[in-house]
């Protein structure tokens, strides 16, 4: 009993899934599937890779070639999942922990390559599967099961990274400005490159809980009143985007991709066969 | 129940974890967590704009009709 989007792009026997309530990742899996529904593709074509943590545990719900990988290897696999049939539509579905930390270099390497694949990070600033330890992304001061008074370390502001590292589409987007989500997915997945989206989630369980962010509702609220669209952040003075982060599209660029060019070198020695 | 009939919010209640997230983001106040599952408050009041649908983390709430259901 549910409706045809789900219906049609989940496997409906193994839901309802393991998320906790309130965890805004079943907000971003409903909007990446929203995306690929939208643009009409064939689901033998779409392949969905993940590694470990909770996030990566979305391809076991979604109705498509799937592959669950080691942790922090996610964008590795992808990687051979494209070279070996460029003709797929790959996407990497990762969390802060996965892709940040132990996969931190598959990320930055797959975006210096600008090999065509849509990577969605659900970032939710904690390493929720494992209990709550914390992760490159949870911003200095924020507490977690290893930083009992607090974290020292600097957080990544991963669309920074990964712009910085080549990727051709960076956004950046929350478990609140749904449709945002499922926009720059179909952005992503329409770009031939690297493209990038991270979206920012909620965990009420371990991140909201050990920072006293309030319950699922009030971390969405504090998502609606502190994220400022890159459009706007531009023309607002500078004491009014103090202290709130931005979202949107940060860039978009065409370059020639990995598959493509690692094509054109078969092809030259086919040639002089 | 005439009105139940014509309006398409349809729930399961098998799948809510009873967060709250769709009775906060509900423009008319149709909803409410009863026994720590989603019920359905006021259904006169629904104005169809599918924000709980888009909202559920579970998938357990949505508007039905030809369009969008089986």
């Amino acid at each position: 009993m549910t409706n045809t989007l789900i219906e049609n792009n989940f496997r409906t026997n193994r839901l309802p899934h393991i998320w906790c309530s309130g965890c805004g990742h079943g907000i971003i899996m409903r909007a990446i599937t929203k995306a690929v529904d939208e643009l009409g593709y064939n689901k033998d074509d779409v392949c969905v890779v993940s590694g470990i943590g909770c996030s990566s545990r979305a391809p076991g719900y979604m109705d498509f070639n799937t592959f669950h990988t080691l942790h922090g290897r996610a964008l590795a696999y992808a990687t051979g999942v494209k070279m070996a049939k460029p003709e797929l539509k790959v996407i990497v579905v990762t969390g802060d922990g996965d892709c940040a930390a132990i996969g931190g270099n598959h990320l930055i390497h797959s975006a210096r390559r600008n090999i065509d694949i849509t990577t969605i990070v659900f970032n939710n600033n904690i390493y929720g599967m494992t209990g709550g330890q914390y992760s490159p992304t949870t911003p200095t001061g924020d507490k977690g099961t290893t930083a009992p008074f607090g974290n020292i370390d600097k957080n990544f502001d991963l669309c920074k990274l990964v712009q910085g590292a080549g990727a051709t589409y960076v956004a950046r987007s929350t478990a609140y400005h749904v449709n945002m989500i499922t926009q720059q997915v179909k952005t992503g997945l329409e770009n031939k490159g690297f493209s990038f989206i991270e979206a920012v989630s909620i965990c009420p369980t371990y991140y909201g809980r050990k920072n006293k962010k309030g319950d699922a509702v009030s971390m969405m609220n504090y998502l609606k009143t502190n994220a400022v669209n890159v459009k706007a952040a531009d023309k607002l003075p500078k004491e009014k985007i103090q202290g709130k982060f931005l979202i949107g599209e940060f860039y978009k660029s065409q370059e020639p991709e990995y598959t493509e060019e690692y094509q054109k070198i078969i092809d030259s020695f086919q040639k002089e066969r | 129940m005439t009105a139940e009939k014509t309006k398409r919010l349809k729930i399961n209640k098998e799948w809510c974890k009873g967060c709250y997230i769709c009775v906060e983001f509900c423009p008319a106040n149709v909803l409410e967590i009863k026994d720590g599952k989603i019920n359905i408050k006021n259904i006169d009041a629904c104005i169809e704009c599918s924000q709980c649908e888009l909202r559920c983390p579970d998938y357990a709430i949505y508007l039905g009709g030809k369009k969008n259901e089986k």
